[in-house]
């Protein structure tokens, strides 16, 4: 289970709980917070509050071995290397979920300034979903995909959750919120969060 | 030493060089002819005062003084770092990595020169400390400089590359490795540049003022080789200090990108 309590970034303010194999939908309007408040569950800005998987505090894993478990997608995936398969440490693994999401099996040695934005998006999250995290928190991993694209992706994800995994999903579609979380979190701008059980 | 002496009123011919060039900006309407005179008229300045300074240094032969000398021209160095960055680590950073990075090159390498292969009486006699000193901080500072400078400006631009690998669980180390390679790069190009050129395309400044003086050219040359692997030696430790101790601030402990303490 994820635990939230007191976490402070900026204006944000959030405390809540996450079980395991578990979809919490978070939304709001832009610019309201929400990819502030993943980054800082991840650990990758500075923030304020305690925040423990299983019991276990943050601060007390490293913070590379704490973002293998709880892992966050940029809705913009960067890339570091020329190539998409040398974004992957098993690239061969990755194929069968590579094909899964529409991408063709041979586009392995194919340069990132080659790929579309829905490639890269999806890419992005095959990537992450190779970790086996126990935590992913999606920040709008469809927004740059067609309909079909993204029934791809919320099939894979509610597989995943119901294998355990727990999953925040940031998303301005309030149907796709309705679909995957069991939960809706909306954030106001004043940074806090209101939940709506489905 | 036999060589030619010149007058203050002997620089006047060569000096009207420059109002040429003052003269070309206003035609051209580069607007360069008041950065021009300044830059002159300081270049004129510090040269003269270089020179009555290193008279009294070269006379005293203080250790107390040479140091002094060595701490003041460490200081410019230090701020010419950080003048020279587009984005700046924060002041007391900024200064702090840029004076110890070249305490750490210029006076290790400058040490070693002085107590290996120069071996003046006293060690820390000034005509060889100072002299020896500027050049390698002179050169030391343009690597360090270059190196900070991109990986500053890498490290904004390529930041979402950064992030989705810390993001997957990578160690700050493994996200920046491309980035201070390409620093570490820029840093040494320079000098790698200078070495490939000095002889065929460019007779050194040292050399050629040894050779006006009336020493040797085979003489000239070889205390030029011996400056250069110092410039080397020099710009490799400062640019390596400078890379990792910028990428070591830039990246906090719990290997997240700081980016709010670089300004613009």
């Amino acid at each position: 289970m994820l635990t939230v309590s007191g976490l402070k970034r900026l204006h944000i303010s959030v405390s809540f709980d996450l079980q395991d194999g578990e979809c919490v939908a978070l939304q709001g309007p832009s610019g309201v917070g929400k990819t502030l408040l993943l980054r800082s569950i991840a650990d990758l800005d500075p923030n304020e509050g305690t925040v423990k998987l299983d019991g276990t505090l943050r601060e007390a894993v490293p913070a590379p071995v704490w973002r293998k478990r709880v892992t966050y997608v940029a809705a913009e995936p960067g890339w570091w290397s020329d190539s998409v398969q040398e974004h992957f440490t098993g690239w061969d693994d990755a194929l069968p979920l590579v094909t899964r999401l529409g991408l063709p099996g041979n586009c392995g040695p194919w340069p990132i300034q080659r790929l579309s934005s829905g490639e890269r998006q999806r890419l992005g999250l095959v990537r992450a979903l190779m970790l086996r995290s126990r935590v992913l928190l999606l920040d709008e991993p469809t927004s740059a995909l067609d309909s079909a694209s993204a029934a791809a992706v919320e099939c894979l994800i509610a597989e995943r959750i119901s294998d355990g995994t727990s999953v925040i999903w940031s998303t301005h579609d309030d149907a796709q919120a309705r679909r995957v979380g069991s939960r809706v979190f909306v954030m106001s701008a004043a940074g806090a969060i209101e939940e709506n059980r489905l | 030493m036999n060589y030619i002496h010149l007058t203050y009123s002997d620089l006047i011919l060569p000096a009207l060089l420059v109002v040429m060039d003052g003269a070309l900006s206003i035609v051209l309407r580069l607007r360069l002819e008041r950065q021009l005179a300044i830059a002159t008229l300081r270049m004129v300045l510090q040269l003269i005062l270089v020179g009555y300074v290193l008279t009294f240094l070269f006379a005293a032969v203080s250790p107390l003084w040479t140091a002094l000398a060595a701490f003041i021209m460490f200081l410019f160095a230090s701020r010419e770092i950080v003048a020279r960055q587009k984005r700046r680590l924060p002041s007391i950073w900024g200064y702090g990595l840029g004076a110890a990075c070249m305490l750490l090159a210029a006076g290790t390498v400058t040490m070693f020169a002085l107590l290996t292969q120069l071996r003046p009486d006293p060690w820390y006699h000034p005509r060889y400390a100072l002299p020896l000193l500027g050049m390698i901080l002179g050169n030391t500072m343009t690597g360090i400089s270059l190196g900070l400078d991109v990986l500053t400006n890498s490290l904004v631009r390529e930041r979402a590359a950064v992030e989705a690998c810390l993001a997957l669980g990578g160690t700050r180390y493994q996200a920046l490795l491309p980035i201070m390679r390409d620093a570490l790069r820029s840093g040494f190009m320079p000098i790698i540049n200078s070495m490939a050129a000095v002889g065929l395309v460019s007779l050194p400044g040292m050399m050629t003022g040894q050779i006006l003086a009336g020493v040797e050219p085979v003489d000239a040359v070889k205390y030029q080789l011996l400056i250069m692997f110092l410039i080397a030696g020099g710009t490799g430790l400062g640019t390596l200090a400078a890379v990792v101790g910028g990428a070591r601030l830039l990246i906090d402990n719990r290997h997240r990108l700081r980016l709010d303490r670089v300004s613009t």
